[in-house]
């Protein structure tokens, strides 16, 4: 089974937010990078369980500039046998999408995993539109996979619920919390990492069809309205009265 | 301009986010609706109420397969010459929107939290939630993904027209083999009122103290990822930057420290009521109202408030 699991950087959790050059870009300075958690706890793990359960290959795939090498090797420590970059910076999420698409058409892949979104854009939108370019089905939010043969079995989300859902591959799965758990790179892992290769390809340039112009931080929170542990009746009295929440 | 608004009518309602879409669309022109299954004409011509002027319904299939909505979605864009197709920022949303942009070739705004600015930008949450980005979108159709629970919604029209309709929707491939929907919970990412805890409660055994202020609420339960990482709650239940995100009205916080992580789930609350023992605790910058006190103590004693307060009201 070929597997590609698209890998993403984002900025680790604890990360103060930013911004400069008058609210236009993300301020990096002192920013240190991760390999985006969902990309890497559940995609990417999940398709190694797969390789290790069926055979097969693991490729990792990223639309990034030399500066994202530091975390696709990450991705090849925790034990993907080969990476792709394809060398652009990325931008926006169809630029993202249509890139992927163009390289996994011309090698074919029986599945397409990647992490429910981002955490730095949070679009949750390249897992349906690279299954658009592809004509592919797309499972998204998925909590379990497992592949018998040509038949994928998953769990998904839905409003209220979970379900159970079959289909054939190819197939392009989004992952979410649940699918796996995250393996921590061992000294074996991060010392192979360095002699995987990672294949730089060319970017095809498609249109970016969206760019955000400026950023905004959220107004600071007024100070708190501290009340009487004993007294919860003053408690509801202000969220009905004064919040109007209830 | 002509606003095509996709709503997911398939449950035994027309859920509150979907009437927000519709009442987004109006705010932007003239929306036409589109959806399938077998919601009775009735139904639909109150979403006139909401803003919608005509209804477009597909009832040769059920259900909420991405691809078949995808391609009827995108029939109705071509018929009614749409120039802004709005979706919930929902579970359907989510898989749809992102397809349909590649296949009529419109940018996607996903997760607009607010209408175009004057300039066209819409602002979107970024850094789960710990800024907003305004996103311009330089294609001449755009599609707009509202995120739930931003907008208020109002009642601003009469009857809207519906129409039978056929999407070319095509065929599923996708089999549903079973459906779990947990009796009676009211789900995490539309609930208006939300209690939630964290490690401060000590362990599985003493969420009953949660549940029942959350069942005197009409609240969902949530926890912070200690809890859903120990097994004490469902993965389902975490919030936070690694699981899900909210923005409920009122969100009350007992045992959870705030961790800058957990803020960024649940900073786009509404009001945050804050229950720790250590007035220290960071997420007591983040709150609304705050309680300096024991859990065990503060949570059973605020339910009899409630229940005094329903008894009165």
């Amino acid at each position: 089974m070929k597997i590609l699991v698209c890998i993403s950087k984002a900025p680790e959790t604890t990360t103060k937010i930013a911004f400069t050059d008058g609210d236009t870009k993300f301020d990096e300075n002192g920013v240190k990078y991760i390999v985006n958690p969902y990309d890497e706890w559940y995609a990417l793990v999940r398709g190694l369980e797969l390789k290790e359960a069926n055979g097969g290959t693991v490729t990792t795939v990223t639309v990034g500039t030399s500066e994202d090498d530091a975390t696709i090797r990450k991705a090849l420590a925790i034990g993907a046998d080969d990476a792709v970059r394809i060398d652009a910076k990325a931008e926006d999420a169809y630029q993202v999408a249509t890139e992927i698409a163009n390289y996994a058409k011309k090698e074919g892949f029986d599945l397409v995993l990647l992490g429910k979104e981002t955490i730095d854009y949070n679009g949750s939108q390249v897992g349906g539109m690279l299954a658009e370019h592809l004509d592919l089905p797309f499972i998204s939010l998925a909590s379990k996979l497992d592949v018998d043969g040509s038949t994928a079995t998953l769990d998904k989300e839905i409003v209220g619920g979970v379900q159970t859902v079959e289909t054939n591959l190819p197939l392009v799965v989004s992952c979410a919390k649940g699918m796996a758990e995250q393996r921590i790179p061992n000294m074996r892992g991060i010392m192979a990492a360095r002699s995987k290769p990672l294949k730089v390809v060319e970017a095809s340039n498609p249109n970016k069809n969206t760019s955000f112009e400026k950023y905004a931080l959220p107004a600071p929170k007024s100070e708190v309205k501290l009340i009487d542990p004993e007294d919860m009746d003053q408690l509801v009295e202000l969220l009905h009265n004064e919040a109007k929440v209830i | 301009m002509s606003v095509l608004v996709y709503i997911n009518s398939n449950g035994e309602k027309i859920a509150k986010n979907a009437l927000e879409a519709v009442n987004y669309g109006k705010k932007i022109g003239e929306v036409t609706v589109v959806t399938n299954g077998k919601a009775s004409d009735s139904s639909l011509a109150e979403l006139g109420k909401y803003g919608a002027s005509k209804v477009l319904i597909d009832r040769s299939f059920e259900g909420i397969d991405e691809q078949q909505v995808t391609r009827m979605v995108a029939t109705a864009v071509e018929s009614t010459g749409a120039e802004t197709i709005i979706f919930s920022n929902d579970l359907v949303g989510k898989a749809v929107a992102p397809r349909l942009s590649v296949k009529i070739n419109a940018g996607l705004v996903a997760g607009a939290t607010a209408v175009p600015e004057s300039n066209g930008t819409i602002a979107v949450n970024v850094f789960s939630g710990k800024a907003f980005g305004y996103v311009k979108v330089n294609t001449d159709k755009r599609i707009i993904s509202l995120l739930p629970n931003s907008i208020q919604v109002e009642e601003v029209g009469g009857e809207a027209s519906v129409e039978e309709f056929s999407g070319n929707a095509g065929e599923s491939v996708i089999t549903i083999k079973d459906t779990k929907m947990p009796e009676g919970d009211i789900p995490l990412p539309e609930a208006e009122l939300v209690v939630s805890a964290g490690r401060g409660l000590k362990g599985p055994e003493n969420w009953g103290i949660v549940e029942d202020l959350a069942k005197e609420l009409g609240a969902a339960t949530a926890c912070s990822r200690p809890v859903a990482d120990t097994g004490w709650r469902p993965h389902h239940e975490h919030v936070g930057q690694t699981g899900v995100a909210i923005r409920p009205n009122l969100y009350i916080a007992a045992g959870i420290s705030g961790a800058i992580q957990h803020l960024a789930g649940v900073n786009g609350s509404k009001v945050i009521v804050v229950i720790n023992t250590d007035e220290e605790a960071p997420f007591f910058k983040a709150a609304d109202y705050g309680v300096v006190g024991d859990a065990f103590e503060v949570l059973p004693r605020l339910t009899e408030a409630v229940k005094k307060f329903k008894a009165s009201n």
